[in-house]
């Protein structure tokens, strides 16, 4: 499954000009146990072209929130960057697939 | 005692429930705070020191809000005026703000903080090692600091504090961090500093930390070691998730807030239900800076823009886009060398294929086929003349090019006239540095007027 299916949201937003902060919002407990064995450095470098130690992932327990912050794909506003809000950053990270024997458990 | 701060909206511009601010008004709130801006839409606004919302919607907006301080005898507080706040859109407020005054016949005072700067200043900071990078800032030099357009310095609870201070029924203060608008009053009064500050981050966006972030007021009260957000709208609730989860709002850590002074850290906090429907924040901790510092943020122009649209709607040109796309490039090159005479390096054409992978360019892994693609094509050089010149060399192979031998050439489709627009000057952040003070004042100015 893709982890679209499996969470409750995906946002992506600005964090300044030169980083980019994604935030998972898992449904229950069990939901972000599941999701936080997925969310890894080596998955999110490949999906983003970012060396892993630029990858910073703050789980948050109590809220089941997973946070990701990585440096902007370009810096915001500028000449090759894509979108100026990074909103729509989140849609990468929506597709990454997540092993089904894991879901299940 | 409470302190209470009433924030009717996340921004000033994006509008707000009336109704909602009416219920606000009746908590009898001591001050009224609201943010004017962010760097979130981009460099150009700080670049031409121009705000994003409309004139007008900002006029009648803040016409709600200074109505509701007449009644009410309490200070009106705007940060970020004009969405940069440079000192020319501090101007451009205050001028709104003096028209209202006369229609509304109101007799007030106002102060401004200015948070512009002098490059001079800034480069001497520099060379003096005076400016810290933070986390992924670009690299600085001091040609990049005296081209800068536009820079300025993000005023924090000590600034606010001296505007606060002189007694003005309007405070409009330039560039100035979301958090300290509201944490300003309540540390003035003797509350917590990392009380004030978390409340700051809290209520920075409105009613983002609730349940109906449209209504867009809040109330959030404050005593020595606590405060309570409250939502005045109805139909609005808060809950301890709302309010947590706020902290990670465009946050880069969620613990953490580096903020002008020092540096909040939310880790131990805790979120209690009230029987009132609020929501009681207790124990997170500030940690004081040793050297008192302040964040700044400057835009410098790297070149200037022009931009041209074409439809291909051609299903064999649709398949074959990227093929058609560097040839076009090709033959422009080619051409440009011969006419205009500019070196590769000094100009750059781009091609976005809108209903392909515009949005996420290389990082974009679905491919499906599009019935159609529009073809965005951003040229960036040295002189807006050389854009338009080759804007106009490209023209003719955006219309006709043909991948094909010896067929009839193609035309495609240009959704208007004239086809190619000039953009202007291309702004770009270059400053993510903060630079440390003896006092907090020392590159800020109070302005005072009655009026």
């Amino acid at each position: 499954m893709r982890l679209k299916e499996l969470v409750k949201k995906i946002r992506s937003k600005n964090a300044g000009p030169f980083l980019l902060t994604i935030d998972i919002f898992c449904s229950d407990k069990k939901n972000f146990k599941t999701i936080i064995q997925n969310i890894t450095k080596i998955a999110i470098s490949k999906l983003y072209k970012i060396p892993k130690n630029q990858i910073n992932i703050f789980p948050m327990k109590q809220l089941n929130i997973i946070k990701i912050t990585i440096p902007r794909p370009n810096i915001q506003g500028s000449s090759k960057d894509r979108d100026l809000h990074g909103a729509s950053f989140g849609i990468i990270l929506e597709e990454l697939k997540i092993n089904n024997a894991l879901i299940n458990k | 005692m409470y302190i209470k701060v009433l924030v009717p909206t996340g921004a000033l511009g994006i509008t707000y429930s009336k109704k909602a601010l009416n219920n606000g008004l009746k908590e009898k709130p001591d001050i009224i705070v609201v943010d004017g801006g962010s760097t979130d839409s981009g460099p150009a606004y700080l670049g031409k020191g121009k705000s994003k919302y409309s004139r007008s919607s900002t006029k009648s907006e803040w016409r709600t809000l200074m109505v509701a301080r007449e009644k009410l005898k309490i200070p009106l507080l705007i940060g970020s005026a004009g969405t940069c706040g440079t000192d020319k859109s501090v101007d451009w407020f205050f001028e709104i703000t003096k028209e209202l005054a006369r229609e509304l016949n109101q007799k007030i005072k106002i102060t401004l903080l200015k948070c512009s700067q002098s490059k001079k200043d800034i480069n001497k900071a520099f060379l003096s090692k005076n400016l810290f990078p933070l986390s992924n800032a670009p690299k600085i030099s001091s040609k990049k600091i005296i081209n800068c357009t536009n820079i300025v310095g993000l005023a924090g609870v000590e600034q606010i504090t001296e505007a606060i201070n002189t007694k003005a029924d309007i405070i409009i203060c330039g560039r100035s961090t979301d958090a300290s608008l509201i944490a300003s009053l309540p540390i003035m009064n003797g509350v917590d500093k990392a009380v004030a500050w978390h409340a700051g981050k809290i209520g920075e966006c409105g009613a983002f930390c609730t349940t109906n972030p449209k209504s867009g007021v809040i109330l959030i009260s404050f005593k020595k070691n606590g405060f309570f957000i409250k939502p005045v709208s109805n139909n609005t609730k808060v809950t301890p998730y709302t309010v947590s989860a706020h902290m990670v709002y465009e946050n880069s850590n969620p613990f953490t807030l580096i903020e002008p002074g020092g540096c909040l850290d939310v880790k131990k906090a805790i979120y209690k239900k009230q029987k009132d429907g609020s929501v009681y924040v207790t124990g997170a901790n500030w940690v004081q800076d040793y050297n008192y510092k302040i964040k700044l943020e400057g835009t410098h122009v790297v070149g200037y823009q022009s931009i041209s649209m074409v439809l291909i709607r051609d299903e064999s040109y649709v398949k074959n886009i990227n093929k058609w796309s560097k040839q076009v490039k090709n033959k422009v090159k080619e051409i440009i060398e011969n006419s205009l005479s500019l070196k590769k390096k000094s100009y750059e054409i781009q091609f976005r294929f809108i209903g392909k992978n515009a949005t996420l360019g290389s990082l974009e892994r679905k491919n499906l086929e599009p019935n159609e693609i529009g073809v965005l094509v951003i040229v960036t050089a040295k002189k807006q003349y050389e854009c338009e010149e080759i804007s106009k060399i490209l023209n003719p192979l955006l219309l006709h090019h043909s991948i094909y031998k010896n067929r009839e050439l193609p035309t495609f489709s240009f959704p208007l006239s004239p086809p190619s627009f000039k953009i202007g000057k291309k702004y770009e952040f270059c400053l993510n540095h903060v630079m440390s003070l003896q006092n907090p004042m020392d590159i800020f100015k109070l302005e005072k007027y009655s009026i």
